[in-house]
């Protein structure tokens, strides 16, 4: 069996950071497989700027982002198998995949690293009610026709969901001609960023309707309307509200889902909220050998977050080829009041260099509050925040003498307190 | 006096600035926690700019399509002229990314570039 030291399995933004990393660190036996004609993955398609801010200190489009890596993979012949799809991983890192050249054919991986991203919640995910028309779809796809083949899903849009992908493609269709009647939202804040609130729905008026859900679809072959309402704390609808807007599209930005059908084939671990890998402070899964980063891991604002969490995990595989199993990650860590959750969820403080960055999201809006990190009942850390929002990520740094200072009996939490 | 609000958008921070102007003129920039946002905030107030990314038609190409975007942010009020001299533009494969396919557009002295590589089908 043809053995590679990582295996990478996506050849998006995490799958090229990751395998950039590990080149450059000297690991050269490597392969990305991918199952789209081209290496890119989401980005391909998103053609705004706002990408690379962090990572090349400036303001890249989403195929300029892409390409900055892809050029190194071209440049340092790492091998890329495109248009081919793995079927199974298993506990022991034997990768089953199948392409049109080779038919199904297994490989041996020292490691395997997760970049397989994620994939949209659809309509069935929400239930709306109403006939089953053409002319609803996600974000993403719409972002798809408009932005890779070049065809205008529709002239009259609701958008229902105020996601990122959703907030983007709101001035898209309208830089293209399409009229976009509403973002309607059912949370009493928007889950994008705020900066595409102003720059996507406020630089050309289209109204955010917040607390807000469509309750109906019209339409028999093609939408002709929705109805929306707004709703109360429950986030049940309030029928009194209720109005109709006619549309011939419906426009989803309703969520992403980390894509982990293989993770759960090869028994790993998954978080029920992050919907990811179970991981530790080396982005190791719960399988040995096995690691996880960008969207597969969690659902991430920013490519810059990726790439960087991708270097994490190559630079781990590459441990774990030399070295061998780490150690148990015993030290818990919890989302307590006010944040949803965390992520790496256990550590092994001896793991950590110099220290360890924790990802997370809070469950609410909070203004001026404190982020604490506790163990029992000691403060790790109280950081003031200015504005803490579930559509953005929070990202804490803890050194390894903190930890290492600290009693972690009985695991860290990480909370938010307000006032 | 007139106080006007603004949320930057230079980074996904989304600073919360407030300009205080006299007569159009800046008297004092307030919130912004970098250099970018100060220049961000006081762009917004005069002249506020926006770079446009979109696509244009492509000939020959492995997509329809390519990406584009302007080189510098060009003013807001230009973005919807832009979008129509855009769509009167088409490319033929192959170009690289970063190549020009528009100088200079309507004037503003900011050049229409490729974002992506289009490779001859």
């Amino acid at each position: 069996m043809l053995k590679y030291d990582i295996i990478i399995i996506g050849g998006g933004p995490a799958g090229l950071g990751a395998a950039v990393e590990a080149y450059e660190k000297g690991v050269k036996n490597i392969v990305i497989i991918e199952r789209d004609k081209y290496l890119g993955g989401i980005l391909e398609q998103c053609i705004h700027n706002g990408f690379g801010l962090q990572e090349f200190k400036e303001e890249l489009t989403g195929p300029e982002y892409a390409q900055r890596f892809i050029d190194k993979v071209e440049e340092y012949d790492i091998n890329v198998m495109l248009e081919t799809m793995v079927l199974e991983i298993t506990p022991d890192r034997i990768v089953k995949a199948v392409n049109s050249k080779e038919g199904v054919f297994t490989i041996k991986a020292g490691a395997i690293i997760l970049a397989m991203g994620c994939r949209e919640r659809p309509r069935g995910a929400i239930m709306i009610p109403g006939t089953r028309p053409a002319g609803i779809l996600t974000a993403g796809t719409a972002q798809r026709y408009v932005n890779m083949e070049g065809y205008l899903p529709g002239k009259e849009i609701v958008i229902l969901g105020s996601g990122d992908v959703g907030l983007i493609m709101a001035r898209r269709l309208t830089l293209e001609g399409a009229k976009v009647k509403a973002v309607v939202e059912l949370m009493p804040y928007s889950s994008g960023l705020t900066r595409n609130i102003v720059q996507c729905l406020e630089d050309f008026n289209i109204p955010l309707l917040l607390s807000h859900t469509v309750i109906e679809i019209h339409g028999k072959d093609r939408v002709e309307g929705v109805t929306i309402a707004k709703v109360d704390e429950n986030r049940e609808p309030i029928m009194e509200t209720a109005q109709y807007i006619s549309c011939d599209t419906l426009i989803l930005s309703v969520g992403l889902i980390p894509e982990n059908e293989l993770s759960q084939k090869a028994g790993i671990e998954l978080d029920p909220i992050t919907g990811g890998p179970i991981v530790n402070e080396m982005l190791e899964t719960s399988v040995p050998g096995i690691f996880a980063c960008g969207n597969v891991l969690q659902v991430h604002d920013l490519v810059d977050n990726v790439t960087a969490e991708a270097r994490l995990a190559a630079n781990s595989a590459i441990r774990f080829i030399r070295e061998g199993e780490f150690g148990k990650s015993n030290i818990a860590v919890k989302a307590g009041n006010g944040i949803r959750y965390v992520v790496p969820q256990k550590i092994n403080v001896d793991n950590i260099e110099k220290r360890i960055k924790f990802r997370m999201r809070p469950v609410n809006v909070y203004n001026n509050a404190m982020l604490v990190v506790k163990s029992g009942d000691k403060y790790l850390l109280r950081q003031k925040r200015q504005r803490l929002t579930p559509g953005e990520m929070i990202d804490v740094n803890l050194s390894k003498d903190i930890l290492k200072n600290a009693n972690l009996e009985e695991g860290i939490v990480f909370l938010v307190e307000e006032g | 006096m007139e106080l006007k609000e603004i949320t930057c958008i230079v980074c996904p921070l989304g600073c919360r600035i407030q300009v205080e102007m006299e007569g159009g003129e800046i008297k004092s920039v307030k919130g912004y926690s970098c250099s970018r946002g100060l220049e961000y905030a006081k762009n917004e107030v005069t002249m506020p700019k926006r770079t446009i990314t979109t696509s244009v038609r492509a000939i020959g190409g492995h997509l329809p399509l390519l990406s584009v975007r302007t080189k510098e942010p060009v003013p807001k009020e230009k973005i919807q002229e832009i979008m129509l001299e855009l769509a009167k533009v088409e490319v033929k494969a192959p170009v690289k990314i970063g190549d020009v396919v528009v100088k200079n557009i309507l004037g503003t002295g900011v050049d229409i570039i490729a974002t992506r590589n289009l490779y001859v089908k």
